[in-house]
């Protein structure tokens, strides 16, 4: 790890302090360190040590948790709805799209690590279903038109 | 459409602390005497919110015998259950309500610290969260000896980081110590021994939101709602295939047919009603003859029906059983937390036999297993999640089994 990537996370860890009960918000904060929106090995390695925590009670944090991940992932992460509303509005139409416009099947990133396509369960948009997050944002009553227009604005 | 109430979502974006009427449940609180504060939610018939339907005065009451210097007050606003976003539209809406609810339990338990734990798929909104928060401290609503009461009270916000297990109160807690949530044995119980273990109330964000409306107009004018065993009002997430799908105050008592009908406009297309799920996925199908019965507690019973979060899940005629069940399972496979054999083993079994009947090749086996396997995750799974996940599946299987056994070898 480069000295620069040591000190952010130092800081990060000082702002909240090394107690347990801090490990999720710092984590999440680290995450975001990385492009690729991932939590690497050895980095999770030495926040352990830093921590003063097993390398086993971060990992499990880390594989616990949805938003975080030990392996890369694209720079923009959709996650699209399977949960049972979002079915029954057909977001099956939704999946099939998406993987036809980004070349990639759910589950996988494109080549250019620009987009990851993930299940998600409910994220609580059932009134705007089928739904979708990119990052975080919201998408509701997706179509063919407004999916493609989504898609081209997170495009490089 | 006048079969709406306004009770609870009565300030809907209209509440600010220093408008005319804001806050005006706290100021009646801070006058009165504690134990009268949770007689009025005792006799208001409340009940959590969040599915669990445990009386909230009684909740209260248990929670004041515990005379600890710190004292924890959870909202918990980690709203996974498919199909429900009531929590969403009450914190958009109106936060002031909600952290009102929060200070009038507060005022009445003497809890000295409140955290409202945001599932992380509702971060959008957490900047107005904590604005809203802040107005609270410069109004003195927050902080030291607030509105010099002997209250000295304060809220903050924790992001979960998505997991739906963390709605249970014990995983929530696990989770905001900076561990995996999964789920704890109990006793003891949270009231005693929870986040640290201090005593901690975890209510959910609607049951603060309705005890605000509640201490705000007297609880007289609550129980002029609803029916004699279900009194006042709840917020529902009607959601799937009808027309206009939203969050809607109604009273306790209306039918499941005027909810869909009257309020929601109907089926999308014209269709007819197959089935609906009430509650989330957490629960049995609701059927075509079930579709006159009132949306209350007793009355749900009867048909063994949990009310759970209050979301009103409606399937139209165009959609397939089975591949409504296998999003029903899909989801409790991803969100089993491992911890206990029934539920991490079960949820993944039952997949796969429903992607055999989905093919419609299955083995005489499959059928007898699929039960059985159901069965014993319903009887032997270490929390609720597990123990109602199959509960869908089960009742598919009882009343429209040529839906679920349909051979195309």
């Amino acid at each position: 790890m480069d000295e620069l990537l040591i000190t952010k996370i130092q800081d990060i860890i000082k702002k909240y302090g090394k107690d347990r009960e801090y490990l999720i918000p710092i984590l999440k904060k680290i995450q975001k360190l990385n492009r690729y929106n991932y939590i690497p090995q050895e980095v999770s390695q030495y926040l352990a040590k830093y921590m003063q925590l097993k390398e086993s009670e971060v990992y499990e944090v880390i594989s616990f948790y949805a938003e975080f991940s030990e392996t890369p992932r694209g720079e923009n992460i959709i996650k699209v709805c399977d949960s049972t509303v979002c079915r029954v509005n057909n977001n099956t139409e939704t999946i099939k799209l998406l993987e036809s416009l980004l070349s990639i099947k759910m589950g996988e990133t494109t080549q250019d690590k620009n987009f990851s396509l993930e299940y998600s369960p409910c994220f609580g948009a059932c009134d705007i279903s089928p739904a979708m997050r990119i990052n975080g944002k919201t998408y509701g009553n997706l179509d063919k038109k407004s999916l493609k227009e989504i898609i081209e604005s997170y495009r490089r | 459409m006048k079969k709406t109430i306004s009770f609870i979502t009565e300030n809907f974006n209209k509440s600010s602390p220093d408008l005319v009427g804001g806050f005006q449940g706290f100021q009646r609180a801070i006058n009165m005497e504690k134990e009268d504060i949770i007689q009025e939610i005792v006799l208001s018939g409340l009940k959590g919110r969040g599915g669990a339907k445990y009386p909230t005065g009684k909740k209260l009451m248990q929670s004041a015998e515990h005379h600890d210097k710190e004292k924890y007050i959870i909202c918990n606003a980690d709203e996974g259950e498919p199909g429900t976003f009531k929590d969403r539209e009450l914190l958009l809406h109106d936060p002031y309500g909600v952290f009102e609810g929060m200070l009038i339990a507060a005022f009445a338990i003497n809890a000295s610290h409140g955290i409202l734990y945001l599932r992380e798929e509702y971060k959008y909104m957490i900047d107005d969260l904590k604005n809203a928060l802040n107005h609270m401290r410069s109004l003195n609503l927050l902080g030291d000896r607030i509105l010099k009461t002997e209250l000295s009270f304060d809220i903050s916000i924790f992001l979960g980081a998505g997991a739906y297990i963390c709605g249970e109160e014990t995983s929530l807690i696990e989770s905001m110590e900076g561990k995996p949530g999964r789920p704890r044995i109990k006793p003891p119980y949270t009231l005693e021994k929870g986040l640290f273990s201090k005593p901690t109330l975890v209510n959910n964000v609607a049951t603060f939101s309705t005890i605000s409306a509640i201490i705000r107009n007297g609880y007289e004018e609550f129980i002029k709602y609803g029916t004699v065993e279900s009194p006042g009002t709840k917020l529902i997430s009607l959601c799937g295939n009808v027309n206009k799908p939203g969050a809607y105050e109604v009273p306790f008592g209306m039918t499941i047919r005027e909810i869909i009908y009257d309020i929601g406009e109907g089926i999308r297309n014209g269709n007819s009603f197959k089935f609906a799920q009430i509650g989330g996925v957490s629960g049995p199908l609701v059927l075509p003859k079930h579709i006159d019965t009132p949306f209350s507690y007793e009355d749900l019973n009867e048909i063994g029906v949990p009310m759970g979060s209050g979301a009103i899940i409606v399937v139209d005629s165009d959609n397939d059983i089975l591949d409504y069940l296998d999003a029903v399972q899909a989801f409790f496979k991803h969100e089993s937390c491992g911890k206990c054999t029934p539920c991490r083993e079960g949820n993944r079994q039952l997949l796969n036999i429903l992607s055999r009947l989905r093919e419609g090749k299955y083995s005489q086996e499959d059928t007898i297993n699929i039960e059985k396997i159901a069965k014993t995750m319903k009887y032997a799974s270490f929390c609720g999640l597990g123990q109602s996940a199959p509960a869908a599946l089960l009742s598919a299987i009882e009343h429209c089994p040529q839906e679920i056994f349909k051979r195309r070898d």
